[in-house]
């Protein structure tokens, strides 16, 4: 299963049937410049969604991480809360926010694929 | 600067973009926020070796007749009339309600002229404000065609004295008219980022000629507004909009500092500016809210607009602007704190997003000022 992205530009990665890695895209993370903080949920919560599930702090601004599928939080990448900057280095690898076992896995076919996320961000 | 269009620029704009800046509207402008480099990487850059900024968005005015000196002294309570010649002082415009209209800098360029650096946001306001109050017995000028750079860092002194030997002689706060490679420069020491530094004033037909010639050295680099906002927040330097404002006095934003000695209660040219009542008392009595620096626990940065409560939860004061310090590498902010809690040792917080982050009161700046007084 290919890796799919949503219009918040956060990429949702299918492991298996029903468990996703979220994190944000490299587009994003130019666009927030360079970070110093990330506030991540616990383990154990649950997302929906279009709802905010974390907070990331660039020098210049807050910026909110919004849930672009359902479910439980099985695990976060506490690494980021001391070294947020893996996120510039490696968004799409070591800079992982969060793994969701999906509530409704049908969810991922709303989410955009490679080609299409390129062309959202081009416009 | 183009003038009549609804979002204006600067005679560095088309150098900014061929930089690959990342512009945004300020204060009217299509400015630079940051450059390829970052915020961080231009902010360690300006603390290690020179940064140049463009500030020609803010207002530079000349004030001009006989009694330009003691005419401006009606509008600040600041030491105007023994300015001397070609020194720079820092300056507040007040009003009637001891609040803050803008701050400045002004230096005296002899032959009863002074020229004055004023907030890019306030400029027009300043302007009506100084034409009103003395437009009658002085002559005003805010200049449209000149553009205004901001050379600071360890560096930026052997930068400039290789083009120009003389600025060597300058120290703080102090002014010089000098030519750059046939460029007619006017040049101050002086800046927003507590370091060492200059602030230059250029025709904006010469601007990006003399940003080319200081650029071309190694040691420096275009540097944005962002890294600007975390350097003099570093610093501790007053931000107009967030430490000061309107509804707040000069002794209410902890700049008693900034008051000279000869314009207050007993001395010699006491009050006789706006707002000399309520300023004088303060001074006197305290005030009921002063400024102050916050060290938030851990590294969640504490932003503008959170509010500062105490141990019971009681709203105690609110932070006027926070963030990153690069420098210190670790969250800062600077608050208005009700004046009781600046120096008891109960504990505060601050609220971000519901959750309390407990605060330790500091004194500014947060890193040391580096200014050359020679």
């Amino acid at each position: 299963m290919s890796i799919k992205y949503s219009e918040d530009h956060e990429w949702v990665d299918a492991k298996e049937d029903d468990l996703v890695v979220i994190g944000i895209t490299d587009f994003a993370q130019e666009q927030l410049g360079d970070l110093v903080y990330v506030e991540l949920p616990e383990v154990g919560d649950e997302c929906t969604k279009g709802e905010n599930i974390s907070v990331i702090e660039s020098v210049k601004a807050a910026s909110d991480l919004v849930a672009p599928v359902s479910g439980s939080i099985i695990e976060v990448n506490s690494r980021l809360e001391d070294e947020p900057e893996i996120v510039t280095e490696d968004s799409m690898g070591e800079g992982w926010f969060i793994k969701v076992k999906l509530s409704d896995p049908a969810e991922l076919d709303e989410l955009m694929d490679e080609e299409a996320y390129n062309s959202f961000i081009e416009e | 600067m183009s003038v009549g269009s609804e979002i204006r620029t600067t005679p560095f704009h088309k150098m900014h973009v061929d930089a690959g800046a990342k512009m945004v509207p300020f204060a009217g402008y299509e400015m630079p926020v940051s450059y390829p480099l970052g915020i961080k990487k231009e902010h360690n850059h300006t603390r290690e070796r020179a940064g140049l900024f463009d500030v020609s968005h803010m207002g530079q005015i000349r004030l001009s007749g006989e009694q330009a000196m003691s005419a401006l002294e009606s509008l600040v309570p600041v030491d105007i009339i023994d300015l001397p010649l070609m020194k720079t002082r820092y300056a507040l415009f007040t009003s009637e309600n001891g609040g803050v209209l803008d701050d400045l800098m002004v230096t005296n360029l002899g032959d009863n002229t002074l020229f004055l650096v004023v907030n890019a946001a306030c400029k027009h306001a300043d302007y009506e404000h100084l034409q009103h109050h003395l437009g009658a017995s002085c002559e005003l000028e805010l200049y449209d065609d000149l553009a205004l750079l901001a050379l600071q860092g360890p560096k930026a002194s052997s930068v400039l004295s290789a083009l120009a030997p003389e600025v060597e002689e300058m120290t703080f706060m102090t002014a010089m008219q000098l030519m750059i490679n046939n460029i007619d420069c006017f040049v101050t020491r002086s800046g927003y980022t507590g370091e060492d530094g200059f602030e230059i004033s250029v025709s904006a037909q010469d601007a990006e000629n003399l940003a080319d010639i200081l650029l071309s050295s190694d040691e420096v680099e275009w540097i944005g507004l962002g890294a600007r906002d975390s350097l003099r927040l570093e610093a501790g330097l007053s931000l107009y909009g967030h430490e000061l404002d309107s509804s707040h006095s000069p002794v209410e934003s902890s700049l008693n500092w900034a008051l000279s000695k000869v314009r207050r209660l007993g001395k010699e040219r006491e009050g006789n500016y706006l707002g000399d009542n309520i300023i004088l008392d303060q001074l006197e009595n305290g005030s009921d809210t002063k400024v102050v620096g916050l060290l938030p626990e851990g590294r969640m940065p504490v932003r503008d607009g959170a509010i500062i409560q105490d141990e019971n939860g009681n709203q105690v004061g609110y932070v006027t602007s926070g963030g990153f310090g690069p420098t210190l590498n670790k969250p800062i902010s600077i608050a208005r704190l009700e004046t009781k809690f600046t120096n008891s040792q109960s504990k505060i917080f601050a609220l971000v997003r519901e959750k309390k982050i407990a605060v330790e009161i500091v004194k500014l700046p947060f890193v040391k000022h580096n200014y050359y007084r020679g």
